[in-house]
């Protein structure tokens, strides 16, 4: 198969796995993101395809060969690391023709491939500059076009815009993802930043304790959470505890909910509600009643806490929808079953 | 933060002690020996104040010149010894897991503690025919027969090489330390193998420390006496033994003072140049 395998990879440090039994296939020309919270193993995943940590146990394919001995410097990859590491010695341009120059490129070739390069960042005449006049977007821009002067098979990117404001940051996603659709080239970023994840990944891998959670498209991961921790994860969500009832139907704080069934032979589960997928009704209309403890009103959306059987329920809605409720009202909850996700215990 | 520019002489304050000390420890007696130096030496050891070029015209010679000419040799291949052995050292130092950095720098801190004395007669011991290390090569059937590997220029610059390293070594190890482990890594995902890096990332990037710490080591080792006098022969003796000799057993005080300045005068001309050369190499 064309593209990136890792085959039952594991990691450990002494006493502690980094990485347990990763299996994951990323198809040639995707983009992956690596999502999860510090601590998770996503950087030492990473750091693995890379070749700059060697796993302890199973195997990482490259279009069907095995490179997982292969040292970095053979396994022609571009990657961009947190502080960037731009050679403070070497102007931009010097930098960009770096994995060039060590290949023993043509002068001329190095300069027509830096002036390419430095026109697909929107730097064009930025060459002869030192790396440390630049801003701190475009020396992100030079070192991604450093990753990439080799066209490598694999593009790698370590928490590439955390060291960016938050406006910067926005702007580089969208631009990150159009520079790799127009290369077509297969890339994984690492990120804790769950915007950052669906605004550019064909994929997003969730992990959590060195395990993968779930790798599915942003929309599926959102709307259809594999566990609690994934929809927890990603974006906000209610978690109701769900029970069987003396006849096996499904209910929540004692309340039937038509439409809703437990998963098989379990007389436990979890649904996952998303805020805006939460309406309010009158008492008696839902599928349970609960109190109004606080309305937030932030102008675009409106956020109403309501505690039912002990949890805190969060309901966001529009303006145009807006619940004509006051804290300390008694109103109905409606849980439609489709947007509903039931989670295993 | 950017600090105000001292207002009044009282601002100065904190400089007056060190500023006092630098002048009555080092500026003076500097000063007396560069006036002792034009002075006229008399037969039996004394000198009257004179205003004399013969001292130094002395010192134009061929003999002279080359016991300084060698004096500058021994010093710069020190130096350059001392970086080349000590950039790789430090730098797999600072790879190490911490508790062994720690171990490993105790160590040579504590060769710090050794005099120079002692190091010379260390050394002249392993160099020796009857217990040094040629026996080890005897044993291992590298040599037919022990050998005296000194007096030689080569037991000089081994003896000199290790009293400096330390030095060098803590010279260079909080630059190597603070410098961005991922330069390297970046590096190799560009293609480098970790050789090529450490010569085309890592020596670049530190170059000014590297500057700074072949000055050090270089003036470190101009002022050499002892270790010359026990590990070598005569003609790898330094400017320095010859000012010893001239300032203490052959009582020309002005002779030694005019070669003293001399030397001080020389060092900081090549210093100045390796400056100017390094800052023109920035540009570049």
């Amino acid at each position: 198969m064309s593209g990136l395998v890792l085959n039952n990879v594991t990691k450990q440090f002494g006493a502690f796995t980094a990485v347990e039994n990763v299996h994951l296939s990323v198809p040639h020309g995707t983009f992956v993101c690596l999502l999860g919270p510090s601590g998770c193993g996503k950087t030492t995943l990473l750091r693995m395809i890379a070749g700059l940590e060697d796993p302890s146990n199973g195997a990482i394919l490259l279009d069907g060969a095995d490179i997982t001995g292969v040292p970095t410097h053979k396994r022609n990859l571009g990657m961009v690391f947190q502080s960037l590491a731009l050679f403070p010695h070497l102007s931009v341009g010097e930098n960009i023709a770096y994995p060039l120059r060590i290949r023993g490129a043509p002068r001329e070739d190095q300069k027509k491939r830096v002036d390419e390069l430095l026109a697909l960042i929107h730097l064009p005449g930025y060459g002869d500059r030192p790396v440390s006049k630049l801003s701190g977007g475009q020396r992100q821009r030079v070192a991604i076009a450093r990753a990439l002067a080799l066209s490598p098979r694999l593009f790698l990117l370590d928490e590439p815009l955390s060291a960016l404001d938050a406006k910067l940051r926005e702007a580089m996603q969208v631009e990150l993802r159009q520079l790799q659709q127009k290369l077509g080239i297969t890339t994984i970023v690492v990120t804790h930043d769950q915007r950052e994840a669906m605004t550019m990944a064909d994929t997003v891998v969730v992990m959590n304790g060195g395990h993968i959670r779930q790798a599915a498209p942003p929309i599926e991961i959102y709307r259809k959470p594999a566990d609690t921790f994934v929809a927890d994860f990603i974006g906000s969500t209610n978690l109701l505890d769900m029970q069987a009832d003396g006849s096996g139907a499904a209910t929540i704080f004692g309340h039937r909910v038509k439409g809703l069934n437990l998963p098989d032979g379990s007389q436990k589960a979890t649904i996952s509600v998303r805020p805006e997928d939460v309406h309010l009704t009158a008492p008696g209309n839902g599928a349970i009643d609960g109190t109004v403890t606080f309305v937030r009103d932030l102008g675009g959306t409106i956020e109403t806490f309501v505690e039912a059987g002990g949890k805190q329920i969060i309901a966001v809605s529009t303006p145009r929808e807006r619940p004509d409720v006051v804290a300390g009202q008694t109103v109905g909850i409606s849980l439609s079953p489709d947007v509903c996700v039931v989670l295993k215990q | 933060m950017k600090r105000e520019p001292p207002q009044s002489i009282a601002d100065y304050g904190p400089l007056f002690f060190p500023a006092g000390m630098l002048l009555v420890f080092f500026v003076v007696p500097f000063g007396t020996m560069i006036a002792v130096s034009f002075f006229q030496r008399q037969e039996g050891g004394f000198y009257t104040p004179a205003f004399v070029f013969s001292n130094y015209e002395r010192f134009l010679s061929a003999f002279f010149g080359g016991v300084l000419g060698f004096s500058l040799m021994l010093a710069i291949t020190v130096a350059v010894c001392c970086v080349v052995l000590g950039l790789p050292f430090t730098y797999l130092l600072s790879r190490l897991p911490r508790r062994l950095q720690v171990i490993w720098l105790v160590a040579l801190l504590s060769v710090l503690s050794l005099s120079e004395v002692i190091i010379g007669f260390a050394w002249s011991t392993l160099l020796s025919r009857t217990a040094g290390l040629s026996n080890l090569l005897v044993a291992i059937g590298i040599l037919g027969q022990p050998v005296a590997l000194f007096p030689s220029f080569g037991a000089v610059l081994t003896g000199m090489v290790y009293q400096a390293l330390p030095y060098t070594i803590l010279v260079l190890y909080p630059a190597i330390v603070r410098l961005d482990p991922t330069l390297m890594e970046a590096a190799r995902t560009l293609g480098s193998s970790p050789i090529r890096a450490f010569f085309n990332v890592l020596v670049p990037a530190l170059r000014n420390t590297i500057m700074a710490t072949l000055i050090m080591v270089f003036i470190f080792a101009l002022g050499s006496y002892l270790l010359p006098q026990i590990l070598g022969r005569p003609q790898h003796w330094t400017l320095s033994v010859l000012i010893t000799d001239q300032a203490i057993y052959q009582s020309n005080m002005p002779f030694a003072a005019a070669m003293a300045v001399f030397l001080v005068l020389v060092t900081l001309g090549l210093v100045g140049l390796t400056l100017l050369i390094g800052r023109k190499g920035e540009k570049a």
